[in-house]
């Protein structure tokens, strides 16, 4: 501790050059922060999807759908509790700019199946009342300031009505919190009943049954149950667990990890070169430096101990901004909207600290052992 | 009087490239406890080399270079390392304060080797700066020093941790005359009240006047030598 000051104003020799490398390792960490972060978000997303809920769709495409005849039969299957479906409704509220995804769904076992989603009983009550009533999730209800009882004119590209009309009138009837699934989870339910007879096209066809299990250790078996029902027919179904398509539709958008890891790792490597350079130019400068305390006695190991303590102090304080950044824009209600209530995981911070204990033992140790095998007459004289 | 450092038939070589350099060819030398000693001699002549030697900066080709009975030449870099910042103060042509530093974090800098406490080095930093008569410039940093007032901070650098001999390798070349004198003058007085053992390698014989004994130096060999009867 008692050489911190030497450290300390070591490293501030020359303020804007330290300046700028600690701007740049900050907004490394930042960015490898935010990433991870997302990166792992992602897997637990992923993760917190349950193993005790079944996707059924069309075996040859997830699009085609299936009959709804099929859902008195998946009922039946030993070991299912509850099953419900969606279909895909589209809809944007008053022009196609401002989508508004919304799902035609048995609500009242829907919400048997999605256990952690919180609605009051007479919501459900009254959205089996009222044909033309939706539930909203309370974050649609606050961000776009609808209420129950509020009428809402959608408008869909995908169904039009048997009166020719493509804008359905819906009756806001209860509102839920979906917050546990995050802000990707559907908010905007319609009767499937009410659908299936008002639209012009497409009937007794759901996309996704949806079925809760009871048993998690028998997922497997009750999938292959399911699909055994309707092999050979016409309407083919594959059964996977939640966990599984969420899995499958991240690989759909790209595979996150390897991208995060990429961009991270290019990042790092740039600012290896970058970090060690400015060291390497700091102990250059100080090329006589170093030997006047190697002249007062100062061992070589002292001299190496210093010079790589600057380059930790350098990466561990930059590090530790650029992380607590990225931490501090993780917790804002932005990423609260796509994560729902999420910090950024332990795992990142820890890796973080790896990662620059890691930088600036590599930045660090090519000047620190130049300034430790520096000759000092050699040094005093120039040479 | 006892010899304090000693040197028995020390040669000293260099390589330049492929070149052999031979720097030093035999020399003899024994320093007095208390002595003020001038080393003179042309460029090149090995004035310095010994200066090197005698501090422990720099080991000779072969001979002895004994320090208080220790043979110096003889220790491992780490040990040489250890053995300077308890026997050894250095004073430079050019100063060589730490820029970032002020006057006291580099008068203390020696004592960070040291098992002071804070307190202690506060104390004996305070001590030194006062004694080269810059009590009142403890804060400045080198560049809003003098060339002279930067010489006495290295100076009291030198002193702080109360080395057994003072090693100035020209240490008024970069002195304008009146500076140089205070400074001749400072040394002259530690080595006259406070009984420090000094060499010094100069150029300049007013400076090489201020010590009790010169000795001058040529090709790598001991030349000539003058003693001054101590006023």
């Amino acid at each position: 501790m008692k050489y911190f000051s030497l450290i300390w104003a070591g490293l501030w020799r020359k303020r804007t050059r330290t300046v700028f490398t600690m701007l740049s390792i900050i907004v490394a960490f930042l960015l490898f922060g935010l990433l991870q972060g997302f990166n792992q978000g992602f897997n637990t997303l992923v993760s917190n999807q349950d193993v005790d809920r079944l996707y059924i769709s069309a075996k040859s495409n997830m699009t085609d759908g299936l009959p709804i005849a099929h859902l008195n039969r998946i009922r039946s299957v030993p070991g299912v509790r509850a099953v419900s479906h969606w279909t895909y409704f589209g809809g944007f509220y008053q022009n196609a700019k401002d989508p508004l995804p919304a799902f035609a769904t048995d609500a009242e076992q829907l919400f048997a199946v999605y256990k952690e989603m919180k609605i009051k009983p007479e919501y459900v009550q009254a959205m089996q009342k009222t044909r033309n009533g939706v539930l909203i999730s309370e974050s649609i209800a606050k961000a776009r300031k609808w209420k129950v009882g509020d009428r809402i004119p959608v408008g869909t590209s995908i169904w039009t009505k048997k009166d020719g009309g493509s804008t359905w009138d819906f009756d806001i009837v209860g509102t839920f919190d979906a917050s546990a699934y995050g802000a990707g989870f559907p908010g905007f339910y319609l009767n499937y009943s009410y659908f299936d007879e008002a639209s012009a096209f497409g009937h007794g066809v759901i996309h996704y049954y949806l079925a809760s299990i009871e048993d998690p250790h028998q997922a497997t078996q009750i999938s292959k149950q399911i699909d055994a029902l309707f092999e050979n027919s016409g309407s083919e179904t594959l059964t996977q667990t939640e966990s599984a398509l969420a899995q499958m539709q991240l690989k759909q958008l790209g595979d996150i990890n390897f991208i995060a890891n990429a961009i991270v790792g290019a990042v790092m490597f740039t600012l290896l070169f970058l970090t060690a350079n400015t060291m390497m130019q700091s102990v250059r400068e100080r090329t006589s430096e170093l030997a006047v305390l190697k002249t007062l006695g100062f061992s070589d190991g002292k001299v190496l101990g210093l010079v790589l303590s600057e380059a930790l102090l350098l990466c561990s304080f930059a590090a530790v901004v650029g992380l607590a950044v990225s931490t501090t824009v993780f917790a804002s209600p932005p990423m609260k909207a796509l994560f729902g209530n999420f910090p950024m995981p332990n795992v990142v911070l820890a890796m973080g600290a790896g990662m620059a204990l890691l930088l600036s033992l590599v930045s660090g140790l090519p000047p620190a052992w130049r300034a430790r095998q520096l000759n000092i007459v050699d040094a005093l004289a120039g040479r | 009087m006892t010899a304090i450092v000693s040197l028995r038939n020390v040669k000293k070589s260099y390589l330049r490239g492929k070149q052999k350099v031979e720097v030093l060819h035999g020399v003899d030398l024994d320093i007095e406890s208390g002595e003020f000693l001038a080393l003179m001699g042309p460029s090149g002549s090995g004035k310095t080399t010994v200066l090197n030697l005698i501090a422990g900066l720099d080991q000779p080709t072969s001979g002895e270079v004994a320090v208080r009975d220790q043979r110096i030449d003889k220790l491992s870099r780490g040990a040489l390392a250890n053995w300077r910042a308890r026997n050894i103060g250095f004073i430079f042509q050019f100063y060589n304060l730490l820029p970032v530093l002020t006057a006291e974090a580099n008068v203390e800098v020696p004592l960070l080797l040291t098992d002071l406490s804070r307190a202690q080095r506060k104390e004996r930093v305070k001590t030194a700066l006062q004694l080269v008569g810059l009590g009142d410039r403890v804060k400045h940093k080198p560049n809003e020093l003098s060339g002279g007032q930067q010489q006495r901070v290295a100076i009291a650098r030198a002193i702080v941790a109360d080395p057994t001999l003072l090693v100035c390798d020209e240490p008024t070349g970069d002195l304008d005359r009146q500076s140089a004198e205070e400074i001749m003058n400072l040394l002259q007085a530690l080595n006259r009240t406070q009984g420090k053992t000094i060499v010094m390698v100069t150029h300049d014989p007013k400076a090489a006047e201020y010590a009790s004994r010169e000795l001058h130096l040529d090709k790598g060999q001991l030349t000539a030598e003058a003693v001054r009867s101590v006023a």
